[in-house]
């Protein structure tokens, strides 16, 4: 198949891509608005930290009212810097689809001779890049304001937790903004739904080994849950005898995780895609 | 056919008391359409517990797991029953400020308000009460459960009544008044609008000591949360229903319920007196710069 073609436009020829440089064309001019976006509207850089360091400040109190070991004081500040990305993952991927129907942007996505997957990776790989930084300065002020100390056992492992964490979250996501293709007023509901009891059940302020193992077990569905407990097994002294399972076990289930996700939103997207247009959905606006 | 002279009673418009309820009444009933009917009843109500409940829990594991359980210290009583009341916060805060922003950027109807024969800061109140019924149901089973299922002690026979209702009702007027400051400052901003209730709240959190004692503040950073309302008015709520939290904490022990009170009810009146000028300007600021039927796309 050919990844370049010709065509004429007022006289002129130009060369269009095809194939996998149009899919690639179109991740990178997804992701750019998301990182440029965030250059243009410095002030969102505020909110996004300044928000979430409000939580975390308020349970690293309850922690120090608590006479808490200085580990949990850790764990509060990288759960806090971990909720950037969920709260990414669930406005500006799950609801994008909605937001981009509730402005008109959704047809206009679908009749372009372009992959909706692309799209969507496309805002992943932005939308990652861009709340990096966020999570990395709340991380760096939650060190800072309250003396985090932390002892890296393995640095490759951390790394590959993280990176592994993030494909398999932003995979959930993009299978999720599928879902949201179908809802309308519900998705702003549903989004705010999944806040504190994503953040109870994959452990963002405390070890998730307090649940009982099959709690923990099916809360790992959420990528963060597995990603959370491993790198606090990797970063803090204390974190190795708090996991819920081993590194390597933990790192082993991220794999099978993003594989499920990368998959899925693959499949489901063509599903509900078709679903969409089926029901008139697309174009939809129900307030 | 009887033409209706232009002075008839039929012409006339309602007296401002009328006006008034009347306001409210339709308000508070749009205000809980736009609520709840986006999804049936059995959902919404299950939509309207999830969240303080997950939010309740996550500080109860936290507790529980520095305190192996320890669910009869003063501690527990006080961070969770903070907790639980500060969902009126949110609700009635945001609810009444975030009207506006419903009303302009989503419904664009806010125009239509004020071409209305209402009153539009009744009317934002109103559009907070469907909020504030959500929250009421939220902090009672909250509370059930604490008591059902953590030990929470809450004796019927032992709760100051009076005192509980007067202040929760005080509270709520003082929310009110909050409400009605931000919704004002929404008037008048096109960008994070949503960030601003949400950073106004997360900071009542931290600083009005809602799940910590203020002792546990840096020194520093204590009278910011002396000044605020909410402080009062959750030690107030505290005391009403479990006495003996008072004493465990020495913040505010120095201070008699009535003191309390009238500390919570100052604050209330400057705070209400600042919300009204504050929004009187604000909405003259945003009718001179065509504000009132902005659609930002934000």
């Amino acid at each position: 198949m050919a990844n370049n073609s010709f065509a004429f436009d007022g006289g002129v020829r130009v060369k269009k891509n095809s194939g996998w440089r149009l899919f690639f064309q179109t991740v990178i001019a997804r992701a750019y608005p998301r990182l440029i976006g965030q250059q243009r509207e410095k002030s969102w850089m505020f909110f996004d930290i300044f928000l979430p360091m409000l939580g975390v400040s308020a349970y690293v109190f309850v922690y120090r009212a608590l006479n808490a070991p200085e580990d949990y004081i850790g764990f509060v500040v990288v759960g806090g810097a971990m909720t950037a990305f969920w709260m990414n993952v669930l406005w500006s991927m799950s609801s994008q689809l909605y937001w981009e129907k509730e402005q008109g942007n959704l047809a206009l996505y679908i009749m372009s001779p372009n992959s909706m997957m692309a799209v969507l990776l496309g805002m992943a790989l932005g939308g990652m890049v861009a709340t990096t930084l966020r999570a990395l300065v709340i991380m760096l002020l939650g060190t800072f304001l309250f003396h985090v100390q932390y002892a890296v056992v393995s640095f490759w492992q951390l790394l590959a937790v993280f990176l592994l964490a993030m494909t398999a979250l932003y995979g959930m996501g993009m299978m999720a903004a599928s879902f949201y293709l179908l809802l309308s007023r519900e998705a702003w509901h549903i989004s705010s739904l999944a806040t504190e009891p994503v953040f109870l059940v994959s452990g963002f302020y405390f070890p998730i080994k307090s649940f009982s193992f099959w709690v923990a077990a099916a809360a790992s569905i959420i990528p963060l849950t597995f990603g959370l407990d491993a790198m606090r097994q990797l970063v803090f002294p204390s974190g190795a005898s708090l996991g819920f399972l081993s590194v390597p076990v933990e790192i082993g289930g991220l794999v099978v995780l993003c594989i499920v996700f990368l998959v899925g939103a693959r499949y489901l997207l063509a599903y509900m895609e078709r679903l969409a247009i089926r029901e008139g959905r697309l174009t939809e606006s129900r307030r | 056919m009887t033409a209706i002279s232009p002075t008839s009673p039929e012409q006339l418009p309602a007296a401002p008391r009328q006006a008034f309820w009347r306001s409210f009444k339709i308000a508070a009933w749009l205000g809980w359409q736009i609520e709840s009917n986006w999804a049936d009843p059995f959902l919404f109500a299950i939509y309207s517990l999830i969240k303080p409940l997950a939010s309740a829990a996550i500080l109860v594991v936290m507790y529980s797991v520095i305190t192996q359980a320890d669910f009869e210290s003063p501690v527990f009583s006080y961070i969770f029953l903070g907790n639980a009341f500060y969902t009126y916060v949110g609700a009635v805060m945001t609810g009444l400020s975030w009207a506006i922003i419903d009303d302009r950027e989503h419904y664009k109807t806010l125009k239509y308000m004020y071409i209305a024969p209402i009153n539009v800061p009744i009317y934002l109140a109103g559009r907070g009460v469907a909020k504030f019924l959500v929250a009421s149901i939220s902090v009672l089973i909250t509370i059930l459960f604490g008591v059902a299922f953590l030990r929470l002690r809450i004796n019927l026979l032992e709760v100051d009544w009076l005192l509980f209702l007067v202040a929760l009702l005080l509270g709520v007027l003082m929310l009110a008044t909050m409400g009605l400051l931000l919704a004002g400052l929404n008037l008048l901003i096109a960008h994070h609008y949503g960030a601003w209730g949400e950073a106004v709240a997360g900071a009542l959190y931290l600083f009005s000591g809602a799940i910590f004692p203020l002792e546990v503040l840096p020194v520093w950073l204590r009278p910011v949360g002396f000044a605020m309302p909410v402080t009062y008015w959750l030690e107030l709520l505290r005391r009403a229903l479990v006495g003996s939290v008072a004493q465990a904490f020495p913040t505010l022990s120095a201070l008699s319920n009535l003191q309390l009170l009238g500390i919570l009810a100052g604050l209330t009146v400057v705070f209400g007196l600042a919300s009204i000028f504050a929004f009187r300007w604000c909405e003259h600021r945003a009718r001179e710069r065509g504000m009132i039927d902005m659609v930002t796309n934000y």
